[in-house]
């Protein structure tokens, strides 16, 4: 038993939806644990066994001193760390505090704000330790996962697209919800992954799975305000589960900026 | 014109190698040929509407067709329109292709089995209905004469394309208007059916003029119930193609466009392009030609079933171009100028005809707009 990998799933800041995304492989996740042993993975199990670990997967996004510690030793204790979803990867939809006064939440929400120690920021791991590969998606998409630690077992690099929404509209015969009903969309800037779920129900992208390899932010968001959206809307679609991705981050300070600047 | 070198073998002219008399059929009798063709055991694909489009779906009787319905389009923009009359036909080429049918977008190709003897490979069984193709426009056809050359041509024929193209029946329109994308008469592809279909419809008022070209379009259209086409009938059917025809406005100059692109690899219109291309591949494939796919190896955890897995892809997909340890074209720059003097140039070096067939897809479909034959315009401006 001793030569099958070692697994841990690690939790920071997040909702859990990608750990369960793992647990919901009912079909697969029999034969996943046979081929590696689970050795931490506090929603499956309270066995909890000490590193090193030889894979981890690690959800969620840094938001308190504590946490920017603990990812420090997790990474000390894994030989090939994975970030899954949009927290761990792009700092999540917390990460919208990254734009706000932190402080102010705190005076807001809480009858006694001294008792919560948080950072002014939800950032990303790899803004904190070294990442091996990092897994997109809000929620991250169970088959990706799978396919991720199928390759880590046969050695071989994952493979997960990084084009476009649009060919996987385009494959499974989805018309294009932008051109067809001018319903904004920002699939043509997010990385492929859901399998183009919004667009066949007749909705927009939400960009749930972050900026496309090269994507061009710019020339989206100027058609986007030249067909009548608002730019103040089109920084909001922006910053949403990847707002805080260094592409979408980008483009949505540059609207801003424009704004500001217009008065 | 391109050549036509690669017409599938079944489809003969009739005995003379004239076209066959053209015959008129009422609205109402025409509505039977869905019955025909399902009694001769043909799955009938046509255009529907679906999803705010006129798609091509499985069609099953005239109810399914998008009567008294019309598409208004423009660069990046489609809308589905009311007519006022209740034409059967009465609108242009929509999203999907026909290539989505005789090419699908993903395919199992072969399957591996890890056994106590060692691996055994199998060819997946490839049973795939036997279409009719209902609706298909003449730059339809001529993206299909393309990906014919493509596909079946050479010595590698690609047996999944083979057997779908083959069995295929095509009953042709004549396009009776045109959207502002439309350029098919600068391409030389319509909007007049000359070839390549079984049968080939006029829509006039109340009922069809149609002529057969083969002997599977004689016998359907023996089952449909007809006349021989008055004189008049058949001058309202050349006068439905001829307003096509004055309808298209937009334009692309072909002339010496093979030299022109390649002497203009440099152009700062490329730059330009890629400042608003979203390198998103919508053009490719929505383009009813564009035949690029990619191949991999999928196994389950258990690493005993390996499946090889076929799917569309797209020459603007920033690994399509990966290899030997890097991605060559590696900008939008690069893979805008790649696809476009692919369609327009080279593609004429590698099968011997232009790779576009003027249907304008790519202009509608594209999510910002982008115009090719405005590039092309651009391109052939000499820079300051």
């Amino acid at each position: 038993m001793s030569e099958r990998p070692r697994l841990g799933v690690f939790k920071f800041a997040s909702c859990d939806g990608c750990q369960l995304a793992l647990l919901d492989a009912e079909d697969q996740l029999l034969q996943l644990a046979g081929a590696v042993r689970i050795a931490y993975f506090l929603e499956a199990s309270s066995r909890i066994e000490p590193g090193p670990y030889d894979i981890a997967l690690v959800e969620g996004s840094i938001t308190t001193p504590a946490d920017a510690e603990r990812i420090q030793q997790i990474r000390r204790d894994a030989k090939f760390l994975v970030t899954i979803g949009a927290c761990a990867t792009a700092g999540g939809i917390q990460a919208l505090r990254n734009w706000s006064d932190t402080d102010e939440f705190l005076r807001a929400v809480y009858a006694r704000p001294e008792y919560i120690s948080t950072l002014a920021t939800s950032t990303a791991i790899a803004d904190h330790v070294r990442v091996d590969f990092e897994l997109r998606g809000c929620p991250i998409n169970q088959q990706q996962l799978i396919e991720v630690l199928q390759s880590l077992l046969a050695g071989r690099r994952p493979r997960t697209p990084t084009h476009s929404i649009c060919l996987d509209c385009k494959r499974r015969g989805t018309v294009c919800v932008m051109v067809a009903a001018g319903t904004p969309c920002l699939g043509p800037v997010t990385q492929a992954g859901c399998g183009a779920i919004c667009p066949a129900y007749d909705r927009g992208c939400y960009g749930c799975y972050g900026p496309a390899v090269q994507a061009n932010l710019a020339s989206l968001t100027t058609h986007l305000i030249a067909k009548g959206e608002a730019r103040e809307k089109v920084v909001y679609r922006l910053r949403g589960f990847n707002g805080y991705s260094p592409e979408f981050r980008a483009e949505s300070d540059r609207l801003e900026s424009i704004e500001e600047r217009e008065g | 014109m391109p050549n036509e070198n690669a017409a599938v073998s079944k489809r003969l002219p009739d005995s003379d190698g004239n076209p066959q008399q053209s015959h008129f059929v009422a609205t109402e009798a025409f509505a039977s040929i869905f019955e025909v063709l399902q009694g001769k055991g043909y799955t009938v694909i046509g255009p529907t509407i679906d999803q705010h489009a006129i798609v091509y779906d499985q069609v099953r009787s005239l109810q399914d067709l998008p009567q008294g319905w019309t598409d208004r389009q423009g660069a990046g923009e489609y809308r589905l329109e009311r007519r006022d009359d209740n034409a059967l036909f009465g609108y242009v080429v929509g999203p999907h292709s026909w290539k989505h049918f005789l090419f699908p977008p993903a395919m199992t190709v072969a399957t591996a089995d890890k056994t106590a003897s060692g691996w055994t490979f199998q060819t997946p069984e490839d049973d795939p209905p036997k279409y009719a193709f209902l609706g298909v426009r003449a730059c339809e056809l001529a993206a299909m004469r393309v990906q014919d050359r493509v596909f079946m041509a050479g010595p590698y024929v690609d047996p999944a394309y083979h057997q779908r193209r083959s069995g295929a029946l095509i009953i042709a329109v004549n396009c009776s208007q045109a959207a502002p994308t439309c350029f098919c008469t600068s391409m030389g592809t319509g909007p007049q059916c000359t070839s390549g279909f079984d049968l080939a419809l006029t829509e006039l008022t109340d009922g069809f003029v149609i002529a057969a070209a083969t002997r599977d379009g004689e016998e359907i259209l023996s089952e449909l119930k007809s006349r021989p086409a008055t004189v008049e009938e058949l001058r309202q059917a050349a006068a439905v193609t001829q307003r096509a025809a004055e309808q298209v406005e937009r334009r692309l100059d072909t002339t010496n466009i093979r030299d022109v692109l390649f002497a203009n690899l440099d152009h700062p219109r490329w730059d330009d392009v890629a400042q608003r291309c979203l390198s998103c591949a919508n053009c490719t494939m929505v383009c009813p030609t564009c035949f690029c796919s990619s191949v991999q190896e999928v196994s389950d955890l258990s690493g005993q079933h390996v499946e090889r897995q076929r799917q569309w892809d797209s020459c603007f997909n920033f690994d399509f171009s990966y290899m030997n340890g890097g991605v060559i074209r590696d900008t939008t720059r690069s893979r805008y100028r790649q696809w476009l003097t692919h369609k327009l140039a080279s593609w004429i070096d590698q099968f011997g005809s232009s790779g576009c067939v003027g249907c304008g897809r790519c202009i509608a479909w594209c999510p910002v707009g982008i115009d090719l034959t405005e590039e092309v315009a651009a391109i052939r401006e000499p820079t300051s």
